[in-house]
């Protein structure tokens, strides 16, 4: 049921090799293993089997269609990545840490696992894969290279023609030359002099020369040469980085070295010498890995906020992969943006993503700090906090505050979404709206009115709470133009107000003030009526929906949910609950609420006017939920189960505090990733034309058709034709072949066999079945393996039946032929 | 990969009013020209015909002005007692005026003596005006009565006393001969028609009226009383279509610019309005040193000239509009290259390849971009940004503070740039928008430079000055402070109901929390 995002990627791979060119970006993202395409961005298949986070990719050397991936389950895989399809599986035992394939050794890799009997002690060991004919193969044949070594992958590179290979922890590094059996040991001295600090970070070997680059903690890079010898080693230092080099890489001749660390700034050495340089500086974030495709035309960064950079030879910014950007601390809460259904949060420093949440990609990044971010630590700089859509999506109200606890220095920003441009437009902008932190801010929803009725509130620790409207410039002169300007301040007894929230009509505002919620009328702004719950500050409130309009819900420190009654002014009800999170539905009267008591988070879904949840998931993750919300969905699923029925306008989502994004659904994931590896297509370096899909399409037929020799195609070829044709008459005159060449595939298409009638019902029917099998039940699981049996069993029917045939027709043949020869005998 | 982003300069609105078309018009005029008369000035009236001469009726003399002159180029001082409302007739050749003594005056501009003496009002006579048809002549006086005189003969007319109060102004229609129309203490503006025997209609302004005013296209009057302006559609029967209320005391004078598009209101609160005549807003406004009794503007509103009680006429002339088209010529590119390429129109099936737009980085950003906080430092530092464009400066300090550097970008000055550095702080401190990052500037050069005070006089001095500009700004927001608290206890006088509401409410709070317990 509940299923993590996509949020982390734990180590890119290089690209595969197509041709001259890097068409493939493989990497891992937690337990998966994605293949992207280079050109497109898309994703074109993802590789899962593991049982936990996958720690290394590496290509197969001696097959570059195939890939071998390591995970924390103990397990190495290869791969087929271009048809996605697991070939073997080698059972290992230990975590597996970091994985290295050599092209010299043929029947081992290199993993690092930890030392038995010891923690926080990793060792080298190599493994010897054993040929054998199954699929699940076991590798326990071990034997220990280097002790001793970090666990991160990235510290530890195998040299010029895998002669040797280097391991870097702490300050000291060791070389282990395979041939000579010899190992060297090299340590530099551990007092940081004037804020140096010689541990290593990363290595990287040269691949044609005997030197071993070492990126270290305080910014140096080094190059080691002569390391033969113990005493009489060199090496040289470039320094530019001012914070930790987080990773390096060759270039594929090794005449240039890229670095990349904190600052964002990919620096490229030319020669080694610290003179010459090249930067392709303000990359977003963090760099955490850099990786030279196999032919060395593209190079790509991966950063510590989850996305992937393609970066050309020449060090110019091709493209980026990117999911849903990991922020450092999501302090904008989770919005639904009313116009695309967009999730919104905070992306890159100082921006907003707009995150889709059906094609799993950033729709875009709206920038609302404007301001150079600097990527050193210890500075103090400006924060997205808040964000507030209006009814319609039309306006968007966003606050960023610096991080200083004391005077922090805060803005409200109003956007306005233009039509022509397609994207927000900075309206007003108010330099500190509130002498303290900004705690709470809301829309007041009213579509029907229209904008006129637009009146933002914000709540802020300076014990007030402020009613924002819109104020017209009416001069009939000069053109129109609309600005915000603050209407009224309200406060209760000088304390904190916390929260705020609108009633569905409009006309009822719920401010919280530390123990106390107050209702205000929203026309007159006078205060109606108060409730409080003590002891315990209120954490939440939200107004009930639809027919539970009249109740207001809060959550108190002290563990309470309690339900208000606005019309008695009295307490309906309250539980013990230590509610974290309290999620109203927009579409229905549905109310969620997260709790977490004693590690682990709990979903109660109920509805105001019913003390009792209607749905309870206990144990929902381990880590604590800090968000939620719910996105509507665009047509309403049908669930017939009475359990899951708030599920079918809209779908609840979440995130933890280490930033997964999750969901409650009812699909099973086989389901869910149907749609996504649907749009496999086949990549080729041609560009897609309508010619191309045409031919593609009927070459694959022909292939199909030759490789099986009559296995009967289940696409319908008729309903193929008409596309077909549409095609070959859309497409220019100039660029179609001869009419020749043209007119065998035309007709081909137009025939319709009598086989694929047959096979087109049986489909039907199988639907007809799955159709009925998920009325019945809701375990989807069994139903479609069931789908998937049934489907098998038709067409092994068809085959045998087939088969037969062919064979009456060789025992006839081979009954002539006997005949015949006995004749002439 | 994102673009370097420029620093943002917090452009601050400019507080108060707008820059509008309007205030930029308006205040194209130089500074005024004071001229003292005798005595308070009640009318001034502009020649229609140029030279555009005015005549301005203060005490017992009428003295014209010439257009740039300061001092009168002519004088007519036959009064014995004060003058009133010298008028000009629509050819500028005659001048019209009442006096104290309820006899009325009619000069040749260019003569000395009065050419007729018009006798019949038994009180002051405030009001004299010209008829379109340039013979007749009205009057209004303080018996109560207007009437009508001919000028060749130099007879009343008629006489019409259907005011019941002091009539004080009035004007004549452009459209119609017989048509003039005064304006009472009575509270009420008749317009009259010189073929009947009585007013045709009363118009109620519910003040006394102390100028009125007809559009040129009559259909539109416009009175002034009390602290009102109220303009009446009169050819709908005089009803009321926008009653303005601008002014905080009495509005004593209207008139209207060359153009009919705005209406200019002078009052005793020193203040000159200007309205638009579309949406009847105040588009701009005058402040004057004292109050206001008389207000001209020249056709094409070259000069407006304002009487106020004190004697003092004020005259503004409009600047001479600057046309540096040489320079503006030296600009501009050639016709040639300007045209270059922008001729060619592409086709429909053409791609259009758009140049990427270079961007031009103000100097303090291209060395903000490269890390040099510095010299960036330096480069805002220069007299004309920090003389200008101060927040500039103080953005750029604000910049190098979020990045950490404004420390290291502050040390190692020399005494020179020390001075000028304290001068702008010291200068700028007060301002509330630069106070939050300048106070941590004037910390900044305390610290890094206390080991070295005593060492320059010059820096000394600067710092003293520093220290006096903030002790000041301390004790004034005491002060405001102060004011703060008592206006606040004020306020609490006024809210005593509401504390009595907010009690009940807790009240039912606390039998809410009893609830909840019995709840469990």
């Amino acid at each position: 049921m509940v299923s993590p995002g996509p949020l982390r990627v734990v180590r890119c791979g290089g690209g595969g090799q197509r041709g001259a060119r890097a068409v493939y970006l493989l990497y891992a993202s937690g337990d998966f293993v994605k293949v992207h395409s280079v050109n497109t961005e898309e994703t074109l298949l993802l590789l899962c089997g593991h049982a936990d986070l996958v720690t290394g990719i590496q290509l197969n050397p001696h097959n570059h269609m195939q890939l071998y991936s390591s995970s924390l389950d103990g397990t190495l895989k290869l791969w087929d990545f271009m048809d996605g399809i697991p070939i073997k599986t080698f059972t290992v035992g230990p975590k597996l840490l970091a994985l290295y394939v050599l092209a010299s050794a043929e029947d081992s890799v290199f993993v690092v696992v930890p030392k038995k009997g010891e923690q926080d002690t990793f060792q080298l060991v190599s493994v010897k894969l054993t040929k054998g004919a199954g699929q699940d193969l076991e590798g326990k044949e071990l034997s220990v290279v280097l002790d001793g070594v970090g666990a991160s992958p990235k510290q530890i590179a195998f040299g010029r023609e895998d002669s040797y290979v280097v391991s870097v922890k702490d300050v000291n590094l060791q070389v282990y030359f395979f041939k000579l059996k010899l190992l060297n040991r090299f340590s530099l001295s551990t007092a940081k002099t004037k804020g140096g600090d010689n541990s290593f970070s990363c290595v990287v070997c040269h691949p044609t020369e005997d030197c071993i680059a070492t990126g270290h903690a305080d910014g140096k890079i080094r190059l080691w040469r002569n390391f033969h010898h113990k005493k009489a080693y060199t090496y040289s230092a470039l320094h530019w980085h001012h914070d930790t080099v987080m990773d390096l890489a060759y270039s594929l001749e090794g005449t240039r070295l890229l670095s990349g660390g904190v600052e964002s700034v990919l620096v490229q050495w030319h020669n080694e010498s610290s003179c010459q340089k090249d930067f392709l500086p303000r990359l977003g974030s963090p760099i955490e890995c850099i990786s030279m495709s196999s032919d060395g035309v593209l190079c790509c960064t991966l950063h510590t906020d989850n996305r992937i950079s393609i970066i050309n030879s020449n060090l110019r910014f091709s493209r980026s992969i990117q999911g849903l950007i990991k922020s450092r601390d999501v302090k904008t809460g989770l919005v639904v943006d009313p116009r695309t259904k967009a999730l919104v949060l905070n992306g890159e420093p100082g921006h907003l993503q707009f995150y889709s949440l059906q094609s799993d990609q950033q729709l875009f990044s709206l920038d609302i700090v404007q301001r150079q971010y600097i990527h050193q630590a210890g500075l103090k700089q400006s924060e997205l906090v808040k964000v507030a859509f209006s009814a319609q999506g039309t306006w968007l109200a966003t606050v960023e505050e610096s991080e200083e606890v004391a005077d922090p220095e805060l803005q409200l920003k109003l956007w306005f979404y233009s039509e022509e441009t397609q994207s927000f437009a900075l309206s007003t902008r108010i330099n500190t709206p509130h002498d303290n932190h900004i705690t709470d801010m809301c829309f007041r929803d009213m579509a029907e009115l229209g904008d006129d009725s637009l009146i933002l509130v914000t709540t802020g620790r300076d014990c007030v709470f402020k009613v924002w409207v819109m104020v017209e410039d009416s001069d009939p002169e000069a053109h129109q133009s609309v600005s915000w300007s603050c209407d009224f301040v309200g406060g209760y007894h000088n304390y904190q107000a916390t929260n705020c929230c609108f009633s569905e009509d409009g006309s009822l505002l719920a401010v919280s003030f530390e123990e106390t919620v107050t209702v205000w009328d929203s026309l007159t702004w006078e205060l109606k009526c108060t409730f409080c719950h003590p002891p315990g500050n209120i954490r939440n409130i939200c107004f009930g929906r639809l027919t539970c309009s009249k109740y207001l819900i809060g959550a108190t420190d002290y563990g309470f949910l309690c339900c208000w009654n606005l019309l008695t002014c009295a307490l309906e009800w309250s539980a013990h609950l230590n509610v974290v999170v309290l999620q109203p539905d927009p579409l229905s009267e549905h109310i969620a609420a997260v709790s977490w008591l004693s590690k682990e988070s709990s979903l109660f879904v109920f509805k105001p006017s019913e003390p009792w949840p209607i749905y309870i998931q206990r144990n929902l993750c381990k880590e604590k939920i800090l968000l939620a919300a719910f996105v509507p969905r665009d047509e309403p699923e049908m669930i017939s189960s009475e359990k899951y029925c708030w599920l079918r306008k809209s779908q609840l989502f979440f995130l933890t505090d280490t930033q997964e994004l999750m969901t409650l659904s009812t699909k099973s994931l086989e389901e869910r990733l149907t749609p996504s590896s649907k749009q496999l297509a086949v990549e080729e370096s041609l560009p897609m034309t309508p010619f191309s899909v045409l031919l593609g399409k009927h070459r694959r037929q022909q292939a199909q058709e030759d490789t099986d020799l009559g296995k009967p195609v289940v696409h319908n070829k008729q309903e193929q034709a008409s596309p077909a044709v549409k095609e070959l008459l859309h497409t220019p005159a100039h660029v179609l072949p001869s009419a020749s060449f043209l007119c065998t595939i035309f007709i081909n298409s137009l025939l319709i066999s009598k086989e694929n009638k047959s096979a087109e019902e049986v489909a039907d029917e199988v639907e007809m079945e799955s159709e009925k099998a998920e009325d019945d039940s809701d375990e989807e699981d069994v139903t479609a393996m069931e789908q998937e049996d049934a489907s098998h069993m038709e067409l092994l029917g068809e085959m045998t039946c087939k088969l037969s045939k062919s064979q009456e027709k060789e025992l006839r043949k081979i009954r002539k032929m006997d005949y015949s020869w006995i004749s002439a005998f | 990969m994102a673009a370097y982003k420029p620093v943002v300069v917090q452009a601050c609105p400019k507080l108060g009013e707008k820059i509008t078309q309007d205030t930029l018009y308006w205040r194209g005029y130089k500074t005024p020209v004071q001229i003292k008369e005798f005595g308070a000035v009640n009318k001034i009236d502009f020649s229609p015909v140029p030279p555009y001469n005015y005549a301005v009726t203060a005490s017992s003399r009428i003295h014209i002005y010439g257009r740039y002159s300061q001092e009168p180029i002519k004088t007519f001082s036959r009064f014995r007692d004060a003058a009133y409302c010298a008028t000009y007739r629509d050819d500028g050749r005659l001048l019209a005026a009442g006096s104290e003594d309820g006899s009325i005056c009619l000069f040749d501009v260019s003569g000395k003596a009065p050419l007729r003496q018009f006798e019949g009002h038994t009180k002051p006579v405030h009001l004299v005006g010209f008829l379109s048809d340039k013979y007749r002549i009205f009057s209004g006086g303080d018996d109560y009565s207007s009437k009508l005189w001919d000028i060749p003969s130099a007879t009343e007319m008629i006489s019409y006393s259907e005011h019941t109060d002091y009539v004080r102004c009035g004007c004549a229609s452009k459209v119609n001969a017989d048509v003039f129309i005064t304006g009472s203490y009575d509270h009420t503006v008749k317009v009259f028609d010189a073929r009947t025997k009585s007013s045709v209609m009363t118009i109620e302004h519910g003040h006394p009226v102390e100028s009125v005013l007809l559009f040129p296209s009559g259909g539109l009057l416009v009175s002034a009383g009390g602290r009102y302006v109220k303009v009446w559609d009169v050819l709908k029967g005089g009803q009321l279509l926008v009653s303005l209320k601008n002014h905080h005391k009495t509005v004593t004078c209207l008139c209207l610019n060359s153009s009919g598009q705005r209406l200019l209101s002078g009052s005793l609160d020193r203040h000159v309005k200007i309205y638009s005549t579309t949406s009847y807003k105040v588009v701009h406004s005058f402040n004057y040193a004292t109050s206001i009794l008389s207000l001209a503007l020249s056709p094409e509103d070259e000069t407006i000239v304002v009487g106020m009680t004190n004697g003092v006429l004020n005259v503004k002339h409009r600047k001479p509009v600057e046309k540096n088209e040489n320079s503006q010529k030296k600009i501009q590119p050639a016709y040639r290259t300007y045209v270059k390429g922008r001729s060619y129109m592409p086709k429909q099936e053409d791609f259009c390849v758009s140049k990427p737009v270079k961007r031009v980085l103000r100097k303090y950003d291209k060395l903000l971009r490269s890390f040099q906080s510095s010299k960036a430092l330096d480069a805002v530092l220069e007299p004309p940004i920090m003389l200008h464009t101060p927040e500039v400066t103080v953005a750029v300090m604000q910049e190098l503070h979020r990045r950490g550097t404004l420390r290291s970008a502050l040390a190692g000055r020399d005494e020179k740039q020390v001075n000028l550095l304290l001068t702008f702080v010291a200068r700028r401190v007060i301002e509330p928008r630069f106070t939050s990052v300048l106070v941590i500037v004037a910390d900044m050069i305390t610290d890094i430079y206390q080991p070295v005070v005593g060492q320059s006089a010059i820096v000394d001095k600067q710092f003293l000055k520093l220290q006096q500009a903030i002790g000041k700004e301390i004790d004034y927001q005491e002060e405001l402070l102060e004011v703060l608290g008592m206006m606040d206890t004020l306020f609490a006088t006024f809210t005593k109901k509401r504390d009595t509401c907010l009690e009940e409410n807790k009240s039912n709070g606390v039998t809410e929390i009893i609830e909840t317990n019995r709840n469990y």
